[in-house]
């Protein structure tokens, strides 16, 4: 049954779902409950489920995240939303020392049906302390998955993935793309959890992108398109692990690839994909794997220089163009 | 009490005390590698908390936890060679001395982060709580971590939720290196409690029996009237921090004063042990076994040559562990890959 439906209103009804089949599903975080989250994400869920399995938590990151590692080793699956990725930074201990490491140093014992959602990304003009992206911070934890998915669709059938898996993930979502409204098919099987996307085909560039500049890549393809430039648009889906398989045949086709990263260029996950590319498409690469990233600065709280710290659908474009050089756009 | 457990707290005392003798010599051989922190002095704790727990008790420790894995009954060969890294350890040799875990004995590991487990610990809570069940989690921690944020958050969550924990700090007045005095503003930690309206108190922890006595009491409170409590046990450990640590800033007269009334001494008087001397215990007096020996011969429970014979018994189990261990597997990095993913439910990752 396909709808349409907004990012948080999928969130939600996944989590809804989850809870129904599953006693074992809880929630917990800031305002989740009562209020019904800081982005709707949790709405009605209090009334319908309690507050025993949507628990409002105090304003203390490290330990109710932590409070969801203790209650994943014994067999329930908290969903532990922390209010933005920016107060992760005071989960870490929990989310790196414990949630990622425990299956591992038990020897296997004590696997990890942890669900960490972290709304994060550059919104708007909320300055530096509360617009950041992180995500290469937690791609670099070995035991950790990373998710970011980019559409409704995505984000029901990811959460949904996320809760049912007995590894820790952490759910990465774009707080620009709550309100983006997408058809969400709750009937269908979902692709696997980690597999990346191929959004668009195209045979000149692969433009590569996740959570929100997956869409920011795909309205730059639609612009080149109009000069003739084909251009291949792969939404990750998921940044740990990544599939290297769809990647590198999309670049074995191509060419050439772009990056887009709303993080920072320096250190982040644009650097991965374009080492790892290197290594396993040399040969047929054209060109070196190019990156539009965020610039390496605190955010900006004044809007137009925010704006301008992070990757434009313009910047993409021009990116694509440079990379195609001047022979490819003589012929367009 | 009666004579079988006062029996079990004796035998449980001697063997972390010997156990944990023979890991440093190990560690000296260079078979136990990596830090080592050992628990010599702070047996009563572990002895007295662990033994008034039941089979479906959680219990969430920290790097200095080999006593209380053992306390718990996991089999000395799992956790020595766990100590050696080897595939037959209680971690599958991928934890070592400061990670040890056993699922069956609901042991819910050794963590090396300071304050890390009182969140794991509410959060075993916490999944207690939502299911109904009878079950209590113990949360050990020492007085060094009572300054780190997650005690407050977690006190805090334990108190507004009433969960069934019970928080026990074995202070042995030293973070790492640095005085209680000089670490903390209000040096009795118990105290700390009240500022969540958790109930606590504050026992002799070189007294195995007073130990015991107060645990059972804050288990059953927890039992009956759901919500945490707090136990602060005074104890002291003769070691240093770690094997890599002499324990040198510590005043010899308080090293003395505290072999003084070690928990173990007087029936394992004639072993030999670097923290204190045999002789130094001589001249003080008895320690935290002594006191349980000299207790448990003056009510009757104990003739005062079986001492020798237990002894005895403990040193070859630990002879038995330590052989297990040099005989075991090393483990392979396909095992190491296995335990990383060790997803129940066989999910492929990505499509093969």
């Amino acid at each position: 049954m396909t709808q349409e439906l907004l990012y948080w209103q999928a969130l939600n009804r996944a989590l809804d779902v989850e809870m129904a089949a599953d006693e074992s599903v809880f929630v917990l975080g800031e305002d989740v409950g009562l209020y019904g989250g800081s982005y709707r994400v949790t709405e009605g869920l209090y009334a319908k489920y309690g507050e025993a399995r949507v628990r409002d938590t105090p304003i203390s990151e490290n330990s109710f995240t932590g409070l969801g590692v203790g209650a994943a080793m014994v067999g329930t699956r908290p969903v532990v939303e922390i209010m933005t990725i920016n107060f992760a930074m005071l989960a870490l201990d929990s989310i790196v020392n414990g949630a990622a490491k425990i299956p591992f140093m038990s020897g296997g014992q004590f696997p990890m049906p942890l669900v960490i959602r972290v709304p994060g990304g550059v919104a708007r003009q909320l300055a530096a302390q509360h617009a950041q992206r992180l995500e290469s911070m937690f791609m670099n934890v070995p035991g950790l998955r990373v998710a970011v998915p980019s559409t409704p669709q995505d984000a029901y059938w990811q959460l949904r993935q996320a809760i049912a898996s007995d590894e820790p993930v952490v759910l990465l979502e774009h707080e620009v793309l709550y309100f983006t409204k997408g058809p969400v098919d709750t009937m269908a099987q979902p692709p696997p959890m980690h597999q990346a996307a191929i959004r668009r085909p195209g045979k000149d560039l692969t433009l590569i992108g996740y959570s929100r500049t997956a869409l920011q890549a795909q309205e730059a393809a639609a612009e080149l398109a109009k000069e003739g430039i084909e251009a291949e648009v792969i939404d990750l889906r998921s940044l740990n692990p990544i599939d290297w398989k769809t990647l590198s045949g999309s670049v074995n086709k191509t060419h050439r690839a772009l990056v887009i990263e709303e993080d920072c260029r320096h250190a982040g996950a644009g650097a991965e994909i374009a080492a790892s590319l290197a290594e396993r498409c040399f040969f047929s690469l054209d060109a070196p794997v190019q990156r539009v990233a965020g610039l390496d600065i605190p955010t900006p709280y004044n809007g137009a220089l925010e704006a301008a710290s992070i990757p434009r659908v313009a910047d993409i474009v021009a990116a694509a163009r440079a990379l195609l050089g001047p022979r490819e756009k003589a012929a367009a | 009490m009666e004579r079988e457990k006062m029996h079990r707290l004796l035998r449980d005392m001697m063997l972390s005390r010997i156990f944990e003798e023979r890991a440093a010599e190990e560690y000296q051989k260079g078979n136990i590698v990596g830090f080592l922190h050992l628990y010599p002095g702070e047996e009563a704790v572990a002895a007295g908390v662990i033994n008034a727990t039941g089979p479906s008790d959680y219990i969430v420790s920290t790097y200095r936890e080999h006593a209380h894995a053992l306390v718990r009954g996991v089999p000395p060969r799992t956790v020595m060679a766990e100590l050696f890294g080897r595939a037959t350890g209680m971690s599958g040799g991928m934890g070592g001395s400061m990670h040890m875990f056993d699922r069956e004995r609901r042991f819910m590991g050794g963590y090396g982060i300071v304050g890390e487990t009182y969140p794991i610990a509410i959060g075993i809570g916490y999944a207690i709580a939502l299911r109904s069940l009878p079950e209590s989690v113990i949360c050990f921690f020492g007085d060094g971590a009572v300054n780190q944020g997650t005690f407050h958050e977690s006190l805090n969550m334990a108190a507004l939720w009433r969960l069934p924990v019970l928080f026990v700090c074995e202070n042995n007045h030293y973070a790492i290196g640095t005085d209680i005095h000089r670490h903390s503003a209000v040096p009795e930690v118990y105290k700390r409690a009240a500022a969540y309206n958790i109930p606590a108190e504050k026992i002799d922890g070189m007294d195995v029996l007073k130990v015991y006595e107060a645990a059972r009491h804050a288990l059953d409170r927890i039992r009956r009237a759901g919500g945490p409590q707090f136990l602060e046990f005074e104890t002291y450990r003769y070691r240093g921090h770690s094997m890599a640590d002499a324990g040198a800033y510590r005043p010899a007269v308080e090293v003395k004063a505290w072999a003084a009334i070690d928990p173990l001494t007087i029936g394992a008087r004639e072993i030999e042990f670097h923290y204190p001397t045999p002789a130094e215990l001589a001249e003080v007096g008895p320690d935290n076994i002594a006191r349980l020996t000299e207790h448990m011969i003056s009510v009757g429970h104990l003739e005062a040559q079986e001492v020798a014979q237990i002894r005895k018994e403990v040193e070859a189990v630990v002879e038995d562990a330590v052989q297990f261990s040099l005989a075991s597997a090393q483990p392979t990095m396909d095992e190491a890959w296995r335990h990383l993913n060790c997803n129940r439910r066989h999910e492929q990752l990505l499509p093969a």
